[in-house]
Formats: C-alpha cells, sequence, structure tokens
C-alpha cells in the first residue's frame, strides 16, 4: 500500500507538456486576460497560438505548458473560471492531430547549396517559398519533432532568420470542443 | 435617450438603490443623468472609500454594491478596493469613466488602461464601446457579480458612449443573458454527496471549518443541522465568522494563524475535515504538512479551482453549499445517524475550551483590548441588539482582537478584510453597511493606522449624518507589525510608532462629530451606551496599551503550537526633520553649486569616452 502510494506521489510531481485547445469569444482583450492568468499564477507557456475558428465569434487557442499533474489540473479549472472561456480541453498527446509552421530563411549563397537543401525541403515535405541570391526561405509544416530535425539539419548552412507558430491541435475522431460542461 | 440615461436604467433594472462614487470630466454626462434620477448617490471623499462601502454594502445585505470613479486617478484609487473585495468574493460593480474611444490609446488626458489595470483583480471585465452594448453589458455584469462565486465586475465606460443617443426599444434590457462560457454549477455531484455522508458517519474526531462560503451562500441553517445532527464541533475561518453561533457548545471559535487552542488542536486531531466554502489560505494551514495530518479532507465549495489548490483533498464536492450540506443532512437522517457519536471527542475539546477561556476583565490602565471587547459585548446584549449589529474591522491586531475574542452569532455581522489584509477597509465598509441596513447599528472597530488610511470619510458620514459608531484602538503604533519586529526580528522596531499627532477627538470635532477619549477602563460602558443609544456618528478613542500582544502560531509554523507573546513597550526613536535636514546638508555641506556642475560635467566627459 505504501508503495503505491509513493509511485502515485513521483507520478504527480513529474512534469510533463500538454496542449491545452481553448475555445474562446472573440472578444478585444481575451489574449490578455489569458496571458495574464499564466503569468500572475506563475504557470510557464511554452507557446500560444492563437486564430480564428469555423464561427466568427469564437477563437481558438493552443497553449503548450509544461508542469505536473497539479499544476495542469489548476490551470484547466482557472481557465475553466473565466467568463470569455468557453471550453478547455487537455488534449491528451497522443488523440489529437498537431502541427506547427515554420519559417526559415537559409543562407544559400551558391548553386550546390540551394539544391542541397531543395531536396532537403522535399524530403521533409517542405516548400520553397521565397528564393534570392544568398537565400532560400522553405516552410515546414509538421509537429514540432519534424521541425527540430529539419532545423537541425540545415543548421550548418547558417539559418538567418526564422519564425515558428508554435503548436495548434485538434482533436482526433468526431469529437469536438463545445460548451463548457456544468 | 442619451447612452447615460440607459446606464441609470439598466442600474435601476438590477434594483440598485445606492451608488458610492466621486465624480469627474469622463464621467460628466452620467452624473448629468444622475441629476434626473432617484438613485442615491453617496459622494465619498475618497474612491477607495467609495469602493469599499460599495463592498460593505455587498457583504452586510448580499446585494450587489455599486462604486463609480472617473477615469485615470479615479480608477487607480478605485483599485484597492477592488482586490479587496475580489479576495473576499464580494460582488460589487465598479463603473469607471473613460476617455472619449478616439482618444483611447493616445495617452488622452486622464487615460489609463482600465480595462487591463482590473483585469486581475475582477471577476469579469468590460470596455463599453457603444452605446447599444448598455443593456446587456449592465445586465451580465450584475448577473456574473452575484452569482456562482461571487465577485467584483468592472465596466469601462468611454465618455462619448455615455454622450451617444440610444434607443431603448431597439435594445431594450434583457430579462436574461446568455453567457456561453458561464455556467457555474449548483448542485453537488450525489455520489460524491454519498461519500461524505458515510465519511461522516464513520468519523470518530470529525470537525467542520466553516468559510466564508458559508456565509455568503446563506447556508447558516444548514450548518446547524449538520452539526447538530451528527455531533461535530465547527471552527470558522475570519471569513467564516457568524456562520456558527459562538455561544453554541459545538463552537471552537477561530482557527489558524491566530486561531483558539481548540480549534488549531481539533483541526490537528480529526479523522476527518469537512471544510465548506473556505480556500485553505496559509493564514488557516500554517505549515501544509503537517496540517490535519490523520484527517481525510471533505472540501465543498462553490469553485472548482479551490479544490486541490492548496491541500489534498479526498471528498471534492463542487457546488452550492446550501444544497449540499442539505442534501448530506437528509442523507444522514435517512442512515439514522443520530447526536450521541463522537461524544468523547465532543467532550474532549469542551474541556481544552473551558481551561483556555482567555481573560478579559482587565482593570489596567492604559485599557487592554480585551477589556474594550467584552464591555462591547456585553452592552450589545444589554441592549438587545444582539440580531441587529453590525462590526466592521480593520487589519491588524484589532482584527485579531476582534476574530479571536468578539463572539459573533449571525451571519454577515462580522465583516472584515481577510483575503486581501486592507488596513483601511474597516471604517468606509461601514458606512456601506450601515446604508444597506439602516435600522442595525453599526460599529467600526478599527486601529489607528488603518483609521487614517480613509479618515477623510469622517467627512461623508458628517455630511450625510450616517451614524456610525468608530471604536478606535488608539495604540499610537502599527501594532500588529510592531509585534512582528518584536518576536521574529529581535525587537528591531523599525518605522512602526506614531508620535502624538493627531488628537483624534479634535480631528472628529473639527467634521462636527461626537467624539469621546477614554482612557480609564471604568468608562468604557457608559461610553458605548452613550454612542449606541445616539443615533449620531460617533468616535469613541481608546487609548490602549501598546505593549499588548497577540497569541498566535509563527507564520508556516504547526497549528498546535501557539505562542503567548510578552511584547515590550513602544522605544522606537522617531527622527525629526531638523535632524534630516542636518545629516542632508552635512553630506552635500562640501560640495557647493558650482562643484556639483562640475562634477557632472566630468561624468559627461567619461561617458563620452566610454562611447
Ligand atoms: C494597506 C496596507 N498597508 C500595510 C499593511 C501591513 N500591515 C498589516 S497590519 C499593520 C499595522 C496596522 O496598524 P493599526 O492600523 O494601528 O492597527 P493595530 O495592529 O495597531 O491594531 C500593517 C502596517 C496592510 N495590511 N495594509
Amino acid at each position: 500500500m505504501g508503495s503505491i502510494k509513493s509511485e502515485k506521489k513521483e507520478k504527480n510531481n513529474e512534469t510533463h507538456t500538454h496542449i491545452i485547445s481553448v475555445l474562446v469569444l472573440n472578444n478585444p482583450g481575451v489574449l490578455q486576460r489569458i496571458a495574464g492568468l499564466f503569468t500572475r499564477r506563475g504557470y510557464n507557456i511554452c507557446s500560444i497560438t492563437v486564430g480564428s475558428t469555423e464561427s466568427p465569434n469564437m477563437a481558438r487557442m493552443t497553449i503548450i505548458v509544461k508542469g505536473n499533474d497539479k499544476i495542469l489540473e489548476q490551470v484547466v479549472k482557472q481557465l475553466n473560471k473565466l467568463i470569455e472561456v468557453i471550453k478547455v480541453s487537455d488534449l491528451s498527446v497522443n488523440m489529437c492531430v498537431k502541427r506547427e509552421l515554420c519559417l526559415i530563411k537559409i543562407h544559400a549563397p551558391n548553386e550546390s547549396s540551394k539544391s542541397q537543401i531543395i531536396q532537403y525541403t522535399n524530403v521533409f515535405r517542405g516548400k520553397i517559398v521565397d528564393l534570392s541570391q544568398e537565400s532560400l526561405t522553405v516552410e515546414i509544416t509538421g509537429n514540432s519533432d519534424k521541425i527540430n530535425a529539419f532545423v537541425d539539419l540545415v543548421r550548418n548552412f547558417g539559418i538567418k532568420e526564422m519564425a515558428r507558430t508554435g503548436l495548434t491541435a485538434l482533436m482526433r475522431g468526431p469529437k469536438i470542443l463545445k460548451s463548457k460542461k456544468s | 435617450m442619451k447612452g447615460a440615461e440607459a446606464i441609470i436604467k439598466a442600474l435601476e433594472y438590477e434594483k440598485v438603490e445606492v451608488i458610492f462614487g466621486y465624480p469627474g470630466g469622463a464621467l460628466l454626462p452620467f452624473y448629468d443623468a444622475l441629476y434626473d434620477s432617484d438613485l442615491i448617490h453617496i459622494l465619498t471623499r475618497h474612491e477607495q472609500g467609495a469602493a469599499h462601502a460599495a463592498d460593505g454594502y455587498a457583504r452586510a445585505s448580499g446585494k450587489v454594491g455599486v462604486c463609480v470613479a472617473t477615469s485615470g486617478p479615479g480608477a487607480t484609487n478605485l483599485v484597492t478596493g477592488v482586490a479587496t473585495a475580489h479576495a473576499d468574493s464580494s460582488p460589487i460593480v465598479a463603473i469607471t469613466g473613460q476617455v472619449p474611444t478616439k482618444l483611447i490609446g493616445n495617452d488622452a488626458f486622464q487615460e489609463i488602461d482600465a480595462l487591463g489595470l482590473f483585469m486581475p483583480i475582477v471577476k469579469h471585465n468590460f470596455q463599453l464601446r457603444s452605446a447599444k452594448e448598455i443593456p446587456e453589458t449592465i445586465r451580465s455584469a450584475f448577473n456574473i457579480a452575484k452569482t456562482g462565486r461571487p465577485g467584483p465586475v468592472h465596466i469601462d465606460l468611454p465618455k462619448d458612449v455615455q454622450e451617444e443617443e440610444l434607443d431603448l426599444d431597439k435594445y431594450p434590457i434583457p430579462a436574461k443573458v446568455e453567457l456561453p462560457g458561464y455556467k457555474p454549477t449548483k448542485m453537488g455531484h450525489p455520489k460524491q454527496i454519498k461519500l461524505a455522508s458515510s465519511h461522516i458517519f464513520k468519523a470518530e474526531r470529525p470537525v467542520i471549518i466553516a468559510g466564508g462560503g458559508v456565509n455568503i451562500a446563506n447556508a447558516t441553517s444548514e450548518l446547524m443541522q449538520l452539526a447538530e445532527l451528527c455531533n461535530i464541533p465547527v471552527c470558522t475561518t475570519l471569513m467564516g465568522k457568524g456562520s456558527f453561533p459562538e455561544n453554541h457548545p459545538l463552537a471552537l471559535g477561530m482557527v489558524g494563524m491566530h486561531g483558539t487552542k481548540p480549534a488549531n488542536h481539533a483541526v490537528s486531531e480529526s479523522d476527518l475535515l469537512i471544510a465548506i466554502g473556505c480556500r485553505f489560505s496559509d493564514r488557516i494551514t500554517g505549515d501544509i504538512n503537517s496540517f490535519a495530518p490523520h484527517a481525510k479532507i471533505i472540501h465543498i465549495d462553490i469553485d472548482p479551482a479551490e479544490i486541490g489548490k492548496n491541500v489534498r483533498v479526498d471528498v471534492p464536492i463542487v457546488g452550492d453549499a446550501k444544497l449540499i450540506l442539505n442534501n448530506i443532512v437528509s442523507n444522514l437522517i435517512k442512515i439514522s445517524m443520530n447526536n450521541n457519536g463522537n461524544r468523547e471527542w465532543v467532550e474532549y475539546l469542551q474541556s481544552l475550551k473551558k481551561s483556555c477561556t482567555p481573560k478579559m476583565d482587565y482593570s489596567d490602565v492604559p485599557i487592554k483590548p480585551q477589556r474594550i471587547v467584552k464591555e462591547l459585548m456585553n452592552v450589545i446584549k444589554e441592549l438587545n441588539i444582539e440580531r441587529k449589529s453590525i462590526i466592521t474591522t480593520d487589519v491588524g491586531q484589532n482584527q485579531m482582537w476582534m476574530a479571536h475574542y468578539f463572539k459573533t452569532h449571525f451571519p454577515r455581522s462580522f465583516l472584515s478584510s481577510g483575503g486581501l489584509g486592507t488596513m483601511g477597509f474597516g471604517f468606509p465598509s461601514a458606512i456601506g453597511a450601515k446604508i444597506a441596513k439602516p435600522d442595525f447599528k453599526v460599529i467600526s472597530v478599527t486601529g489607528d493606522g488603518g483609521f487614517m488610511m480613509n479618515i477623510q470619510e469622517l467627512g461623508t458620514i458628517a455630511d450625510y449624518n450616517i451614524p456610525v459608531v468608530i471604536c478606535l484602538f488608539d495604540n499610537r503604533t502599527l501594532g500588529m507589525v510592531y509585534q512582528w519586529q518584536n518576536l521574529f526580528y529581535g525587537k528591531r522596531q523599525c518605522s512602526v510608532n506614531f508620535g502624538e499627532a493627531p488628537d483624534f477627538v479634535k480631528v472628529a470635532e473639527g467634521y462636527g462629530i461626537n467624539a469621546l477619549r477614554i482612557t480609564n477602563p471604568e468608562e468604557i460602558e457608559e461610553c458605548l451606551k452613550e454612542a449606541l443609544i445616539s443615533d449620531e456618528p460617533y468616535l469613541l478613542d481608546f487609548a490602549i496599551d501598546p505593549s499588548e500582544a497577540l497569541s498566535m502560531v509563527p507564520p508556516g509554523g504547526k497549528l498546535k503550537n501557539i505562542i503567548d507573546p510578552i511584547t515590550e513597550h513602544p522605544n522606537e526613536k522617531v527622527i525629526c526633520f531638523d535632524e534630516i535636514k542636518r545629516r542632508f546638508l552635512e553630506k552635500g555641506s562640501n560640495k557647493n553649486e558650482n562643484a556639483l556642475l562640475e562634477e557632472l560635467s566630468e561624468s559627461e566627459k567619461d561617458e563620452g569616452i566610454k562611447v
């Protein structure tokens, strides 16, 4: 019995990365309200994406947080308390589709480096979206691991600039986030 | 109709009776509309006073209190009051004026980001962008403030929105508002309620901690039923005072840092803790790891985020305390729980209670605060106003003496700033309470420090002739801080002593308010009677012993380790301005102005070289 208890405790204290999907009313100030909550309560945000949804008065935020189970429970509960939050869901990592978009401007002063980068880009199913004498800009979409792998690969050419959106995600299957359960 | 008139109409629709406020440029249209309205407006002397008064009104009545302030400095002055209401879940609606919408963002005169400023200290806030939003927004604001876990709602109101024409027939005040993201849970989960009932049935050393939520939910009679049915002793938090009559044999008094010995022992030794509407703040738990070490914990709260936040919980029940307690009681009646259980446990706690009955009948000069509390209780009893009196306290020793020694028997009759611990709350909140309950005697117990933080409100009670009785525990020190410095910082008193000023009696008299200074304990009773019987504002300035300290659990300590400190008389030397001047001049005396200028240009040269 004692051992089970201590095991449980350990599990609770372990830090995980969580994907939290939040459906919010698209009101002015709502982003500040949510970001403020995280700062005030000392939760760590790894990334946050915001965008429109199927309905014009709502926006979806996908927040990546690191924390143990207790922190995560608080994050979800505190988010739920906000009046403008319609629904919060902790998407279990395996049960959702998640994507991140990354734009990378890579140093490519000659043909050989250009063609090499184009090859890599094809393998990663990316796109060349801009081209100049000494650089290429690549668009890559996928989960974060895939993007990290690509970034590692082209690092030696010299990354001039990079912009990542952070993860956005939806649940797999027919289930959707609807109004807050009461 | 103008937007401002629509706001007044919407406030009237919410049955608002009184507004506490302070006008200004950005609110001129609002105040102009108020001119034609029957709403009572109380002009306080500072916006903080308005917010605390609205809060006191809400706490005393359970209705939503309303305060208004102009943009910029008006809004910032409101902040402390709104944050105080937020920390104690008190329903108020705070309206601030704002610069016209087309100027927002331009750093216009008296512009401030009020939406951002209030965001972290309110349950929700709105900024109106057009008059047609008024009917629905005001409706939503009141709805949010008073339902679920109550709290303050702020509305930012640009000047042009107040002036904009609005056709209320086209945009009527809605009977109901739909807030898709706001659905507070009321009914507790039946399974959890069943589980809780069976825990209560089996427990041998149960104890209830009643928090402010019991008062807010009007669940005091249900709490009484549960306690009496199952013979469970009850302790309260500061905010829970009044939720259970403290003269009841099962009452143990307040728990926590400044709690009573029986309450702290009960929690530490219990095998089942039933916490209702409390948030287990650090002032209650002390060292979290040794808090109620042998107990299973049932936690009932309307706010799911409070459950599991600070302590581990075995049976969480989210919902309205009144409904949940009702369900638990009927469950227990069904399984024929009776009040013969827990006999030994209750007897043990009662004997503990008897053994530490506090001494209060001191006849020392200067007066001991305990004596004032005792006389106050006696006079209230003698005048037969126990059901018709409200105490507000300020923050500090005065608050803890009252919490500890003053027996409260009725809900909403002991108002205090618990969560934020705001000095300056006591007096203005008494004004709000008196207006909410005009037929009650309202007594503001306060320290001299906290009183001086909102002393200007003497002007308000004088002008409107609001018969609040101020009991000033005048020890010429910031007593609570002074006690901590004595206990935990090696008696190094630093900036905790006031000098001779002011003469509070003269200050009150300057406002035309009756005032008495009491230095002899034998005069306390008579003076209290005089003030309470008169129907006029009164200031009673009690000269109390500054060295009197409070028993307490050191911060972060175990609840059972209560210490009874002895402090010494204040002996801090306060330096006077002449001395400050001398020291400054001495430092600067070997430099004349030219030398300073030279030094300045030298340093510029230095920087030039660096660049
Ligand atoms: C606005 C504010 N400032 C500072 C404090 C810190 N503080 C807590 S108690 C206290 C001393 C209060 O002194 P007084 O009002 O004279 O009451 P006493 O403790 O002497 O009864 C202080 C400074 C506070 N709680 N609120």
